[in-house]
């Protein structure tokens, strides 16, 4: 029998549906999988073998009623910020310790709706923080790729890192994510699978552990455009408990895949040349804009002046809204507790000792630009900046351009623990310079793998959309997987 | 640089995480880092721009002001660190 794991979420969904295998048999080999990779990549914070295998079992039980639903039978692996009912949810922090929630999120609900399995929560850096899935309470994850002819290990990018490398590693058939300033897209390119951040107001966040409430979304990671589709499908949709939910029919994703772009303008924004930038990447990125020609699309350079100011606005904006939304984790209501001589005491040292570092700096600088004294000069400039941001996209689009394109990421994966990054945050930051300001504008983007670097490493290209246009992102996300043609399966050394 | 000692022992008690003496050197040189790096919004022209409050063209929606959810105060407290007969227990705060 063929190995069940290395089927594309469609193929896992056709082979179901002819009873090729059953939901039971696809559940057992993503689970054994699980248990043997597990230990080298620690993709996953917490396994519910047993709880999958009943939905796998119940599944089964649905098709032969007749009444599979569209995900059915299909195993998934959600990010640890999504809260599941009765299982681990702890957005990978110390401070959420044994956090088991009484509610499911609505994002999760929805897949299991459509009759999807749970297969265990996934890493990730600790609340969302981070681009190489470092900052987790529970350790990094190690990418499936390595460079040619090196045993290093290298980041999966984050936050979604743990989500990324098991969608890679073949760990689940998809898994959610989520995408705050860049992670979904740079962990998709950084581990060669297809990463989009919808529209804001597309997913409901009601459930998410929340960072940055104006600009959380949360959307799928895969292995093919056509199954992040299929994924976002189900993922979507309108919810009266998130008041940013957007009332807005969900398209069929999927039938748009393989529309084509024939006809379509694409924007090549000359603010995303950076200095510095290292030859291959934009080299990719000349080749989509070749092959986007070759199908039909008209490409013309834009301007997005405000572009650079994009990542400093973010590290206002998130920062200043996590310290809101952080405030609630003070040792009364849920997870670690660290005892004090007094209330106010018991806060600091909870805090102190449950947050991380990343965590508390970044809860440092959004306390400091909202205090007194500071918030109109760095809080309120930069909702201004922002507006402008937005604004340089709304005027191109208005121009005629349908998608643009860019590159997803400044480099490929880099190594875990590199000493550069550790030494300077900033340049972490910098990892998310191509994606911070689709999140600063609401707008829809997804990174596909488009090519490799010099050592083989996946590179992947980025397309921006227009508010709830994600049909076009994935019409021409399909036209750039195809015609890149490469196989994106990691060398398996594990 | 704008952060010093005196302002991250201020910060900290705002954000209720305690900092420790020996912490704080190392918290003043980063978050000076970050500051410095978003200065550079300063070069921007912001004059008659509104600021961002909505990421998206809608208007907050509205619903009857009614109770639509509660009766479960045990589910409520079921991830309490200390919790009795449904309360949340914390350190004594008037004495």
């Amino acid at each position: 029998m063929t190995d069940l794991t290395r089927l594309t979420l469609a193929a896992a969904r056709r082979g179901l549906a002819d009873k090729s295998f059953s939901a039971a048999e696809l559940t057992a080999a993503y689970l054994a999988a699980i248990a043997a990779a597990n230990p080298t990549f620690n993709a996953y914070v917490a396994v519910t073998a047993d709880q999958a295998r009943d939905m796998a079992a119940q599944s089964d039980a649905r098709r032969a009623r007749g009444e599979a639903g569209r995900l059915d039978g299909i195993p998934l692996g959600i990010k640890d910020l999504f809260a599941t009912k009765g299982v681990h949810t702890q957005a990978a922090s110390h401070i959420l310790d044994g956090f088991k929630p009484e509610y499911e999120s609505t994002v999760t609900a929805n897949l299991w709706r459509d009759g999807a399995v749970l297969l265990g929560k996934l890493n990730m850096d600790e609340f969302a923080m981070g681009s190489s899935n470092e900052t987790s309470y529970y350790g990094p994850v190690v990418n499936p790729w390595r460079a040619r002819g090196s045993n290093a290990r290298l980041v999966p990018g984050g936050s979604s890192g743990g989500s990324a490398a098991a969608v890679s590693a073949w760990l689940c058939a998809g898994a959610t994510a989520t995408d705050t300033g860049g992670s979904i897209r740079q962990p998709a390119a950084f581990t060669g699978t297809v990463g989009i951040k919808p529209t804001y107001g597309r997913c409901s966040r009601w459930g998410i552990v929340a960072f940055a409430s104006s600009l959380d979304q949360a959307g799928p990671l895969a292995r093919t455009v056509e199954d992040a589709a299929i994924l976002l499908t189900s993922m979507a949709g309108f919810d009266p408990k998130d008041s940013t939910s957007v009332d807005l029919a969900v398209p069929d994703f999927a039938a748009a895949v393989e529309r084509g772009v024939k006809g379509l303008t694409i924007g090549i924004p000359k603010e995303y040349r950076m200095d510095g930038m290292p030859e291959e990447i934009e080299a990719l990125w000349q080749q989509g804009v070749e092959w986007l020609k070759a199908e039909g699309a008209h490409v013309r350079e834009i301007s997005l002046p405000h572009t650079k100011y994009a990542l400093p606005t973010y590290y206002i904006v998130a920062p200043a809204e996590a310290s809101s939304n952080l405030a609630r984790y003070d040792g009364v209501r849920y997870g670690l507790r660290v005892t004090g001589k007094d209330i106010t005491d018991m806060y600091e040292l909870t805090r102190a000792k449950g947050f991380g570092a990343e965590v508390r700096r970044r809860l440092m600088i959004g306390t400091y630009v909202l205090s007194a004294g500071y918030y109109d000069a760095y809080y309120v400039r930069a909702q201004k900046v922002r507006t402008l941001i937005k604004r340089d996209f709304e005027q191109a689009f208005a121009a005629g351009v349908d998608a643009i394109l860019t590159p997803a990421t400044p480099s490929a994966a880099f190594g875990i623990g590199d000493e550069e990054m550790r030494a300077d945050p900033v340049k972490m930051y910098l990892n998310d310079v191509f994606t911070v300001t689709v999140n600063m504008a609401g707008l829809p983007g997804i990174a596909v793998p488009a090519g490799k670097d010099a050592a083989g490493l996946p590179l992947g290209l980025q397309l921006i959309g227009k508010p709830f246009d994600e049909e076009t992102l994935f019409a021409a996300g399909r036209v750039i997987e195809r015609a890149a043609g490469i196989d994106f399966s990691p060398a398996k050394w594990w | 640089m704008p952060v010093d000692a005196a302002t991250v022992k201020r910060i900290g008690r705002l954000a209720r995480i305690r900092i420790e003496p020996e912490e704080a050197a190392t918290y003043e040189a980063e978050l000076n880092t970050i500051l410095g790096f978003v200065e550079q919004l300063n070069e921007v022209d912001v004059a008659g721009v509104e600021p961002m409050t909505s990421v998206t063209p809608m208007q907050l929606r509205r619903r009857p002001d009614v109770v639509t959810d509660g009766g479960y105060p045990e589910q409520v407290v079921a991830n309490a660190p200390l919790s009795e007969d449904n309360f949340f227990m914390v350190p004594k705060v008037i004495e």
